[in-house]
């Protein structure tokens, strides 16, 4: 076994952490949100130029990575720095695009790695809660034309993206695991409304309706009918690249909370000097290195048949999401009123893991997920 | 042992339920219920209802307006009241200081400052913890000193919370840097509007500037507003606390929370069922709710001691960590019940400042922010580290 990273991975870590570490204070990320502004375009270009993007592919779709590990080093590396910029819809989106696509389609992933094109997930619903394969959203042929119908709801970066890869059923009842298709949906088609919010953790959102939005068949994304079986694929990878971003957020949270061990003084004495705080953070120590030992038993099992995959998938995020809430937690309380701010770091960090918790399946449904997947 | 209320305590509930239907305004009520932010004329209406019922001063004498409640009926006011989805009442003026003022205060500041308390005149803040003195409060460093007839008041406090909608100000200062710690501290009263006070808000996690940073630059307060004796502050300040710690295992709140938690899991629904019916989930709430059912007589047997008399000392710390970490697993749960709902930021709908729809679900667009402010409970009033220290040598003489 060797758990090193090879050396291309370790120069592109090297290379993000200090771009990062150069361009990513935190009160720039702060301004920004406070500015409105969704993300800054021009570190996106930035990522964009240093391969981040495109380390996100393989190479056969245009990339120089695309495997688990490449997520992993990249996305902790995000997390750590509390990048809001849309690396996930390039995962997400560009990967079903890149995966799934064909000819012409793949040359928008082309795009998606130059950092020119902006391509968002639009899979779930008011009714669906964590469940992939439960859509209502309808495409039913017309002609020669498929027109879909439904609304879209919490589409990370909808609203700053150009083409939306939307879930839609062609057969079957609301649950069903057949009949969903994928589907290029270019924003600015007839129908399609968008709608921008912002999450509570600074990511932008929206939700996107889709009324009587005609497309031509080739805007379909694989086969038709067969699209869960691709989408769960890509969520897997999506969730890798979560759990990747929670641990660097991880640990983040921690170092800041060790710094403040050490210099906040309280009834005369740092207050990392109290056993109460020190056993607490020896707990957290060994549960943020559990969670590293999951983001990489995920990452390593990404190509895995699906079966073991999502095993891995479930089991890694519902690990994440206790260690996540712990960490959130623990490093508010240590912290006392100044880890509550908006103004000091530590609580976006707190709020971004504690609503990882809550994309793609939270603790709790990817137990229930893994006791299933066990059982299967 | 008889773990029924009495004949006059349940009238006394029913009365107290009646006059809430009756009384609070729909609108209060549903800002309470879905989470949104209330207004200072939310407060100052909710005041102003409970001051014309004579309810306003649970614990003050009758002499001074209040209505004598004992422990006991105060615990059933206040759950009625959360049951209810009224407002809080500011403890600030009413069960802070008041208490303060009535013990050690002079006559002449209690018909100064008792009557403006319950009319709504003023709005008191809490000038207690600083950068440096939190949860170790004797730490305190913002100085006065004496000129004349007057003390100059130097320095900054820190997490004064609703500070930018208060008048006056109760600090805890330091009139003497030679002495010990803990003396040399004194109980000064400020008003707010004097020259050299500035009010800077704090934005906290859930977005909301709760609570502020207030500085003091050559504050000139009359001698007049000292409370008690110079250098004995310290004293009151304890004193005010243990008032401070009534109410804070907070039932009424997580009893309110545990309705709208099931009322949540019932329609929400996970894999097309009820969250409700989902075993896991299921099985969470319940471990809630009996921790709460427990909580809740734990808090009785304390109340009624106290009712009878005998103050609360280290009982009041098992209280607050156990009643805290309750309702923090409460609203825990809320957020995970709303799934990806609770993810936007809303803070038009809960400002309710625009007709802006809410994102998701009732009770979504709150679900997240409350859980985030709700980390609070155990850092606030002595963190709950402080409290178990308390315990430690207190009860278990450790």
């Amino acid at each position: 076994m060797d758990f090193n990273l090879t050396e291309e991975r370790m120069m592109l870590r090297d290379t993000l952490r200090r771009f990062l570490a150069d361009k990513y204070a935190h009160e720039n990320r702060r301004a920004l949100i406070a500015a409105g502004k969704p993300y800054d375009t021009g570190i996106y270009a930035g990522l964009a130029e240093l391969g981040v993007l495109g380390a996100m592919f393989r190479e056969d779709q245009g990339g120089f990575g695309g495997e688990g590990f490449d997520l992993m080093v990249v996305f902790e590396e995000l997390g750590r720095a509390g990048v809001i910029e849309p690396v996930l819809p390039a995962v997400l989106a560009g990967g079903l695009i890149a995966a799934s696509g064909n000819g012409r389609q793949r040359g928008l992933a082309d795009e998606i790695i130059a950092g020119t094109h902006l391509s968002a997930l639009a899979q779930g619903e008011a009714g669906s809660r964590y469940d992939l394969n439960h859509v209502e959203t309808t495409a039913a042929a017309e002609g020669d034309a498929i027109v879909l119908n439904g609304i879209k709801t919490h589409v990370l970066y909808g609203a700053e993206a150009q083409t939306l890869v939307v879930s839609a059923r062609e057969a079957g009842a609301a649950a069903d695991a057949a009949g969903i298709s994928l589907f290029l949906v270019p924003v600015n088609s007839p129908g399609v409304t968008v709608s921008g919010h912002r999450n509570m953790d600074g990511i932008p959102s929206a939700t996107v309706a889709l009324d009587g939005v005609r497309l031509a068949e080739t805007a379909r994304l694989g086969a038709a009918g067969g699209g869960l079986e691709a989408l769960e694929a890509t969520v897997a990878r999506g969730l890798a690249a979560l759990c990747a971003e929670a641990l660097g957020a991880m640990e983040a949270a921690k170092d800041l909370t060790i710094s403040y061990l050490k210099e906040r003084k309280q009834f005369g004495l740092p207050i990392g000097k109290f056993q109460a705080l020190q056993h607490r953070m020896a707990d957290m120590l060994i549960e943020v290195e559990q969670a590293r030992s999951a983001v990489i038993n995920l990452a390593g099992n990404l190509d895995q048949p699906r079966g073991l995959r999502e095993i891995h998938a479930s089991a890694a995020k519902n690990l994440i999401g206790r260690a996540g809430a712990l960490v959130a937690e623990e490093c508010i309380q240590m912290h006392g009123g100044i880890g509550m701010t908006d103004e000091y770091a530590l609580s976006h960090f707190a709020r971004r893991l504690t609503m990882i918790d809550h994309l793609f399946g939270d603790t709790d449904y990817h137990l229930e997920r893994f006791i299933a997947l066990k059982a299967g | 042992m008889d773990l029924n209320y009495t004949r006059e305590e349940q009238a006394f509930r029913t009365e107290v339920r009646q006059w809430l239907k009756e009384t609070l305004p729909h609108e209060l009520r549903e800002k309470v219920r879905l989470g949104k932010r209330l207004a200072k004329a939310d407060v100052e209406l909710w005041h102003s209802l409970l001051n014309a019922r004579g309810w306003l001063a649970p614990n003050w004498p009758r002499a001074y307006g209040g209505c004598e409640w004992n422990a006991v009926q105060r615990h059933i006011f206040e759950e009625e009241a959360c049951l209810a989805h009224a407002p809080r009442s500011l403890p600030f003026g009413l069960s802070m200081l008041a208490p303060v003022l009535l013990a050690f205060g002079s006559e002449e500041q209690r018909q100064r400052f008792l009557p403006r308390i319950l009319n709504g005149q003023d709005w008191w803040c809490q000038g207690y913890s600083e950068p440096g003195a939190g949860s170790d409060l004797a730490a305190v460093k913002t100085r006065a000193v004496r000129d004349g007839g007057h003390y100059v008041v130097n320095g900054q406090k820190t997490w004064t919370t609703l500070g930018q909608h208060a008048n006056w100000i109760f600090c805890l200062v330091r009139t003497d840097p030679d002495a010990k710690k803990q003396e040399g501290i004194s109980f000064l009263l400020i008003d707010m509007n004097t020259p050299g006070v500035t009010v800077r808000p704090i934005v906290l996690i859930d977005g909301e500037p709760e609570v502020n940073e207030v500085f003091f630059d050559n504050v000139r307060v009359p001698a007049e507003n000292l409370v008690g004796e110079e250098n004995k502050g310290w004293t009151y300040a304890k004193y005010l606390l243990t008032h401070e710690r009534t109410n804070i295992a907070g039932v009424g709140f997580s009893t309110a929370l545990l309705t709208t938690l099931k009322h949540v899991a019932a329609r929400v629904t996970s894999g097309g069922r009820p969250l409700a019916e989902n075993p896991h989930f299921a099985a969470r709430m319940a471990q809630a709710e009996i921790d709460l059912m427990a909580m809740a007589t734990t808090n009785l047997r304390v109340v009624s001691a106290a009712a009878k008399g005998q103050a609360p000392g280290a009982e009041s710390s098992m209280l607050k960590v156990k009643g805290t970490v309750i309702r923090q697993e409460l609203t825990s749960l809320l957020r995970r019940a709303m799934g990806p709902d609770a993810l936007p930021f809303q803070p038009d709908f809960l400002d309710g400042g625009s007709n802006a729809e809410a994102l998701g679900p009732d009770h979504a667009a709150a679900a997240a922010p409350s859980y985030f402010n709700m980390r609070k409970l155990s850092i606030f009033g002595g963190s709950n580290e402080v409290q178990r220290t308390i315990i430690t040598k207190a009860i278990l003489g450790l």
